[in-house]
């Protein structure tokens, strides 16, 4: 099923301390998470976000620290999926096994505050309905679009392990 | 086939004679480690999945590092979730406040993390370990969950880069300021997916806890992992500490590298990182002079006893500037307990610090030295982004040890040299 959202700009190196600051660290909460994200930087985003919404960075989206309470905060908030130029490591991993969809390619510069876009998330094909292009990001590899498949990291564990989820 | 360090131990881990980078490889965990940010997740994740068992008692360390001694009830909450679990499980690498301190000196320090291992860590600056010559790196909550349940994990094999230092260092010129002098040289993301390996006899000259420092902060340039081959100065290190057996490997000298940099110690001055971004990187004497509100020495950087010494050398016998707070907080239980007994904790108190128990606390804006607005902290911390500190307008300069101290003194961002004399 195609994503579809409005896009939010944001620039090189969004860090995870800009998407959800430190002292919201003490809840793993996605409801309440979401209602800080990128509160300090980027006061309006989470006022107004609507679900479906996609977010939109350049260069090395989600450096920084290791916690996984920023793709957490960025999913709680409704966001379908996360394009930008390049995601840093630790992000690109939390945000798969969290079944949160990146995809990477160099056209997230020409995506602009609240164009309408349109994801195969299979194929990594992105429209952008404001502008009518179209742009291939790199699509997740097999073994991540499995994750994925599974419902995350854990569930795709468990099915490994034969665990019975509560 | 030739191969670097990095490419052998995820060799030898994943069972195959030999690797390449970019290929996927499924590997074993010699070390399994969360703190009370990341643990909590962790642990919900693990239990949601009807897990019952560690995959190892032996290999799985919680370290409750962040927000202790507890800052608040919410921070008592989650660090209750860790303390439970590890009851719960009789867990034997455990450490809690007045006990352990911060992860990634803690961890090198009990001989947890050692040469050849891979280790895992929910918390960036896993990359720390490095410094042993093992394969470390950080991940999250979930990717820690499925560890702590089968003991193995996917990774990519990382190209690697080489960071050649030659020369002898200047005085005081430390790890702190190679590693930003990199970082200012490639960028925040100028290693992203890539092992970053350290070499050269600059490196051979340099203690664990200084070889620690320079991998810590690989992941300011986006780094999977940093590493010093291991060498007799690990040896001596690890010997009286480790808990397993370890294993020594180190890169052929024909492996293949993505790109290899060489450093000349002779041209390296003291380092700075300006705000917002640890690749703002400067030469101390361009910024010198800048007025500060806040010092901070500690955190995973560089909160180790031999940073505490250099550190106590400038300040010995000198205040604090008027108008200026200098806190200093050593990086473990041990560390504060040896910097007791060398009289190092004496220097800082006399000379107006404020001191406390091991934790990571100011660094990541948590607790014990929050910045408010337009506030101005030089900080022996690793990042210095919008917000990290404390208010997204405080200012922070990322530095070494002898540069904080010497600014503590002065009350301006400055040289040792101003303090002790050249």
């Amino acid at each position: 099923m195609n994503l579809h959202g409005k896009a939010w700009k944001f620039g090189d190196n969004v860090d995870t301390d800009q998407i959800i600051p430190a002292r919201y660290l003490v809840t793993s909460d996605a409801a309440e998470l979401a209602e800080h994200c990128l509160e300090d930087t980027a006061p309006e985003f989470h006022k107004k976000v609507s679900v479906g919404d996609v977010m939109v960075g350049l260069k090395n989206f989600g450096c920084g620290s290791s916690r996984e309470h920023a793709p957490i905060a960025i999913k709680g908030a409704g966001v379908s999926a996360v394009i930008a130029k390049s995601f840093a490591r630790i992000f690109y991993r939390n945000s798969i096994n969290l079944g949160l969809p990146l995809f990477e390619t160099d056209a997230a510069e020409r995506i602009a505050q609240n164009d309408i876009l349109e994801i195969n998330p299979i194929t990594g094909e992105i429209k952008n309905l404001t502008k009518e292009e179209t742009y291939q990001a790199q699509p997740l590899p097999p073994f991540a679009q499995e994750i994925m498949a599974a419902g995350g990291l854990m569930k795709y564990v468990a099915k490994q392990k034969g665990l019975r989820p509560r | 086939m030739a191969m670097t360090i990095t490419e052998k131990i995820l060799a030898a881990h994943a069972g195959k004679k030999d690797v390449r980078p970019g290929e996927l490889v499924d590997c074993s965990l010699d070390m399994v480690m969360a703190n009370d940010i990341t643990a909590p997740i962790s642990i919900k994740e693990f239990e949601k999945v009807g897990a019952t068992e560690l995959f190892d008692g032996e290999r799985v360390t919680f370290v409750l590092s962040h927000f202790v001694p507890t800052k608040d009830i919410r921070s008592a909450e989650q660090c209750g979730i860790v303390r439970q679990f590890a009851r719960k499980h009789r867990m034997k690498y455990f450490f809690d406040e007045g006990r352990g301190g911060i992860e990634h000196i803690l961890l090198p320090q009990e001989g947890l993390a050692l040469p050849g291992d891979i280790v895992l860590g929910a918390d960036s600056h896993s990359c720390t370990y490095g410094g042993l010559g093992c394969f470390s790196t950080g991940v999250g909550s979930t990717d820690l969950a499925a560890a702590l349940i089968t003991g193995r994990t996917w990774f990519k094999v990382p190209e690697s880069m080489k960071f050649n230092f030659y020369g002898a260092a200047r005085p005081w010129v430390t790890a702190k300021d190679m590693i930003l002098h990199v970082i200012g040289l490639i960028g925040v993301d100028g290693a992203t997916y890539r092992a970053m390996e350290f070499t050269g006899e600059a490196v051979r000259a340099l203690s664990v806890d200084a070889r620690l420092t320079l991998c810590n902060m690989a992941i300011e340039a986006g780094g999977k992992s940093g590493v010093v081959a291991p060498d007799e100065t690990t040896l001596e290190y690890i010997k009286p500490r480790a808990k397993r057996a370890w294993k020594f490997y180190e890169s052929d000298k024909d492996a293949t590298y993505h790109s290899v940099h060489d450093i000349d110690m002779a041209t390296l001055d003291l380092q700075v990182a300006c705000p917002y971004s640890p690749d703002n990187v400067k030469p101390l004497d361009d910024v010198a002079g800048v007025d500060v509100d806040q010092v901070f020495i500690g955190s995973c950087t560089n909160a180790r006893l031999e940073d505490l010494r250099i550190a106590a050398s400038i300040m010995r016998g000198k205040k604090v500037a008027p108008y200026v707070r200098c806190i200093v907080i050593p990086a473990t239980h041990e560390v504060f307990s040896q910097a007791m007994k060398e009289g190092l904790m004496q220097v800082f108190s006399d000379a107006g610090c404020a001191i406390s128990e091991a934790t990571c606390g100011p660094c990541l804006g948590g607790h014990n030295g929050v910045l408010g607005p337009e506030e101005v902290c030089v900080s022996t911390s690793n990042r210095n982004f919008p917000g990290r500190m404390g208010h997204p307008k405080a200012k922070v300069y990322l530095a070494s040890p002898a540069v904080a101290a010497a600014t503590a003194v002065v009350g301006r961002l400055a040289r040792p040299e101003d303090v002790v004399g050249a």
